[in-house]
């Protein structure tokens, strides 16, 4: 495996409201390599944004909480690090794109501006001069004329928004860029744009990517790793063969492939997951998503799964056994396909 | 052919504004058969949030006629509006926003019966929420509760239960599905393909999502700016689709399998602006095939095999 | 779960539903209020004010010893038989404060239900309506706002002659632009949302979209300014019977107290002393309500 970019090591984060302590993420373990694609796939509440800000260590104050774990970005623990270095970091080292391009865009201030205050910010000794070049060059290179820079994030549509946002981000060459859901608020042949634009744009910078998204078409076309994350876990991990053309997957990820209705197929009625996303105040002892799972056995109650891996591809579920070579009889019903209620 | 039971000729419906006149729904004639679906799809801008309103006269509309059963709905006075209602309605987007905070979800359901007159005293009324919420999945035991007590499904759940409560006949569901989670999804369009087979209910189904709109209707209608482009049933548009924009869109879905990880293709440009639009075909800055008449000359609806029309000077 | 015929109605559905219990929306503010402490102490504050000044007929009497002069026992320093002390025409100041407190309470009761009574006939139509009939009133409403609360209810006053009626009158208009303008941007907000679009589409007709469904959803903002005025009126009735414009006497009227006692002030300071208090306890009290109920009331704040 190629040297690993960042690390995430059980990670554990809780937000703490009036009444409630919520339970975000329980244990996440996750890598990224140098100038490779992840795609975190999961479904609202499971954690994935909260991922992406503790990278960055941009919780809501007083309110989210690291509990527990590392996160490890070349060798140091970005957790560990002050405030003042943390700032360093973001922008530079690390940068995040937001969901909704309608509102990540400071109103007031002209679009060149804010590109050119994120490379001025991380670049003191920059003229003027080069600063506007540098500005001029992102503009080009996410597809707005130059010439724009001057005019307010109104006057631009929500596409070209997102390139806007993208150029941030993008500005002060980042190793490892967070997207949290970058195009879902977009129309789809927009979408088709943007997309494209990142993936070149990946290229020549050769910058990781953590892509959050819902959506697993957009995961088939761009990632290289996908990561499926369900109640602040990640219960399945692989390469994007792995996990579309592979034959071993966890139930949650079998459901959610079944709740997509099939552009290619003509199904009379889709197969959705039965049932809700647990309570995060209040997480079942064993694993975490029995309730809902029609291959569900005693030991799912109380004991919680451990992680079996095959080459590049890891599963956490008790119907694989650790050594994954021999199969278990629970595993032996689903390989007969057994049947769903 | 049977009569349709719901038919627009000619709909339109312009804003006012201060740069000039919106063109939200430009000449719009659609066709819907009793117990069919029809889905209408298109991006943001095209006027299909706007044009299911003008179906319930919830907007009025600038010119056309709007017929329900053979009768322009557009002519009738408030009193046979109201009676109206008992036959179409609609599901809306956010289940956030189009429940009432404050009223309990037996009250949301309650509310058409209690307005329509359908029913009177409180506990058919109530037997008869009861009934709806079983028929939609909600369990018993939230008849109290209040919208923001329960997660986005089972908000959604309460919206269809409501369109349900005076048994009406056509649904107009502004993308009812768009705001939920994907195994949601699935649970909620599972729940609306039942309840039209068991109760006959004929759907206007918008959306963007070009997946979705394929599984649950019979015919499609695609919308671009204001107008319909391409209308055809559902299998005929996705195996050969005609319009320039039609193809597009769909080159534009990724599709979750690595064996079809084509080369995308993108339509360059964005939509232009819907006030005072230029003549000529709508699509034409966007579009790979353009011909020097596309700008002068406006395509209109040709049926070029059965049941499939296209807007396009390529097909004249 | 397909549908079935209805089934025959017995009273068992209205028990049915009996058995789940409505979480009331008024307990869940409560709950919230509960957690800021200011306002809880403005609440107590202001039900023992109220309590006090309803039940003083109780122990009191009104004419004995508010009206009744003795002077044979002014100036009074604070003692047993009077707590605070009496006045230059040896009244119990303690009694006219306590009954100075229900014209006050009464006063800004009566204004409430003025402003906002017009104030959210008017603004609600207006938001409604919109279009020109919502310019016309609001340019109406514009006209008087620009005139300073106080210098209106003065010109009122002064025109029809001193009273309470008069006083009430005046202070409720002067009221109404502000009142409105509140009712009508709260009933614009709730008018956008979708559910309101929803009750159109069943056919509901105006009346009731405006009563059952905007109002109720209204009412936080609305609460919050009806304290406010509350407040405001309090202070107004004792700056306009300060400067002579409000009750004669020999009622008993806070303001009105003041400015009698404000020729004492050298020597029995006592005597300004005590509604002054009255005055800053019943306005502070209102004032730390609203505050509290505006944040227990916001949705936003919602976790």
């Amino acid at each position: 495996m190629a040297e690993k970019l960042l690390e995430i090591r059980d990670l554990h984060v809780t937000y703490r409201t009036d009444d409630d302590v919520i339970y975000a993420l329980n244990g996440v373990n996750l890598s990224v390599e140098a100038g490779k694609t992840i795609g975190l796939v999961g479904e609202t509440g499971a954690g994935k944004t909260t991922t992406a800000l503790s990278i960055l260590r941009l919780l809501p104050d007083r309110v989210g909480f690291v509990r527990q774990g590392e996160i490890v970005l070349e060798g140091q623990n970005l957790l560990d690090l002050a405030e003042a270095d943390m700032r360093m970091i973001r922008g530079n080292d690390v940068s995040m794109i937001f969901q909704d391009p309608m509102t990540s865009l400071n109103p007031i201030h002209t679009v060149g501006d804010q590109i050119g205050e994120v490379i001025k910010l991380h670049n003191p000794d920059f003229r003027e001069s080069e600063i506007d070049a540098r500005v001029d060059e992102m503009m080009e290179m996410v597809g707005i004329p130059a010439e724009r820079k001057v005019e307010y994030p109104h006057q631009f549509s929500g596409g070209m928004k997102q390139r806007i946002v993208i150029a941030i981000a993008l500005a002060c060459s980042p190793k490892l860029l967070l997207a949290d859901e970058p195009t879902t608020a977009l129309d789809v042949t927009i979408q088709a744009q943007v997309l494209r634009m990142m993936g070149e744009l990946k290229e020549k910078f050769n910058t990781a990517m953590i892509l959050i998204t819902h959506d697993l078409g957009v995961v088939a076309q761009i990632c290289d790793w996908v990561a499926i994350m369900y109640a602040g876990e990640v219960i399945e991990i692989g390469t994007v063969e792995d996990i579309f053309e592979g034959d071993r997957h966890h139930p949650y990820t079998v459901g959610l492939f079944g709740s997509i209705p099939d552009m290619t197929k003509k199904t009379k009625r889709l197969n959705p997951i039965e049932g809700l996303m647990p309570d995060p105040t209040a997480l079942p002892r064993g694993c975490r998503f029995m309730e809902r799972c029609p291959h569900k056995m005693q030991r799912c109650v109380e004991i919680v799964p451990e992680i079996s891996e095959k080459g590049t591809h890891q599963i956490k579920c008790h119907l694989f056994s650790p050594l994954w070579g021999e199969s278990t009889p629970s595993a032996r019903i689903w390989e007969t396909g057994g049947k769903r209620r | 052919m049977k009569a349709p039971l719901v038919e627009t000729r000619n709909l339109k419906k312009y804003f006012e504004t201060a740069r000039g006149l919106l063109h939200a729904v430009d000449d719009v004639d659609i066709r819907i058969a009793e117990g069919e679906t029809l889905g209408v799809v298109g991006e943001s801008g095209c006027g299909k949030s706007t044009f299911g309103r003008l179906l319930l006269r919830l907007i009025e509309p600038t010119g056309g006629e709007v017929l329900f059963k053979g009768r322009n709905i557009l002519e009738c006075n408030r009193r046979e509006m109201r009676d109206l209602r008992r036959e179409v309605q609609i599901i809306f987007q956010d289940p956030f926003s189009s429940l009432n905070p404050r009223m309990t979800v037996s009250e949301i359901i309650a509310e058409p019966i209690k307005v329509t007159g359908t029913l009177s005293k409180r506990n058919e009324i109530l037997d008869r929420v009861f009934e709806l919420m079983g028929i939609v999945g909600l369990a018993e035991r939230f008849v109290n509760t209040f919208p923001h007590e329960l997660d986005g499904g089972r908000r959604q759940r309460i919206g269809i239960a409501r369109a349900l409560a005076v048994n009406p006949q056509f649904i107009v569901c502004d993308e009812p599905v768009s705001a939920l989670d994907v195994s949601i999804q699935a649970q909620i369009l599972n729940l609306m393909m039942d309840l039209q087979d068991d109760m006959g209910l004929t759907y206007l189904f918008i959306t963007h999502d070009l997946s979705v709109v394929k599984h649950i209707s019979d015919h499609i209608a695609v919308m671009y700016l204001g107008q319909c482009v391409e209308l055809a049933e559902t299998d005929e548009l996705f195996n050969h689709p005609c319009h320039p924009y039609t193809k597009a869109l769909l080159d534009a879905i990724p599709v979750a399998s690595l064996k079809n990880r084509k080369e995308i293709k993108i339509i360059k440009g964005e939509v232009s602006s819907p006030i005072n639009p230029r003549p000529g075909c709508r699509f034409a800055p966007r579009c790979a095939h353009m011909m020097a008449d596309c700008s002068v000359l406006s395509p209109t609806l040709k049926e070029i095999g059965p049941g499939h029309l296209v807007s396009c000077l390529l097909y004249s | 779960m397909t549908g079935n015929s209805v089934l025959p109605s017995s009273g068992s559905a209205v028990t049915k539903s009996h058995q789940y219990k409505k979480k009331s929306q008024l307990r869940t503010v409560w709950l919230r209020l509960k957690k800021n402490r200011m306002a809880i102490f403005g609440l107590l504050l202001f039900a023992v004010m109220v309590c006090v000044v309803l039940s003083a007929d109780l122990y009191m009497n009104y004419e004995e010893d508010a009206v009744a002069q003795n002077l044979s026992i002014r100036f009074q320093p604070p003692s047993r038989e009077f707590p605070l002390g009496t006045d230059q025409y040896g009244r119990n100041v303690l009694a006219r404060v306590i009954y100075g407190g229900r014209i006050s309470l009464f006063v800004g009761l009566a204004t409430v239900c003025i402003s906002l009574t017009a104030g959210a006939v008017i603004g609600a139509t207006a938001a409604y309506y919109g279009g020109r009939v919502d310019d016309i009133l609001m340019r109406i409403m514009d006209v008087f706002l620009a005139i300073p609360n106080t210098l209106m209810a003065i010109t009122i006053v002064a025109a029809l002659g001193t009273s309470i009626v008069n006083l009430i009158l005046a202070m409720g208009i002067s009221q109404i632009p502000r009142m409105s303008r509140i009712v009508r941007s709260s009933v614009l907000s709730i008018i956008g949302q979708e559910y309101i679009e929803a009750a159109r589409a069943c056919g509901t007709g105006d009346g009731r979209i405006i009563f059952r469904h905007i109002l109720p959803n209204a009412m936080g903002p609305i609460l919050v300014q009806v304290t406010q005025t509350v407040a405001r009126s309090v202070i107004t009735v004792s700056a306009l019977s300060f400067i002579g414009l409000g009750v004669s006497e020999p009622t008993p009227e806070w303001g009105f107290m003041l400015s009698e006692a404000k020729h004492q002030m050298r020597c029995h300071p006592h005597l300004a002393v005590a509604p002054g208090i009255a005055i800053v306890m019943a306005v502070m009290s209102m004032t730390l309500l609203g505050d509290g109920l505006r944040d227990a009331l916001d949705p936003r704040l919602k976790n």
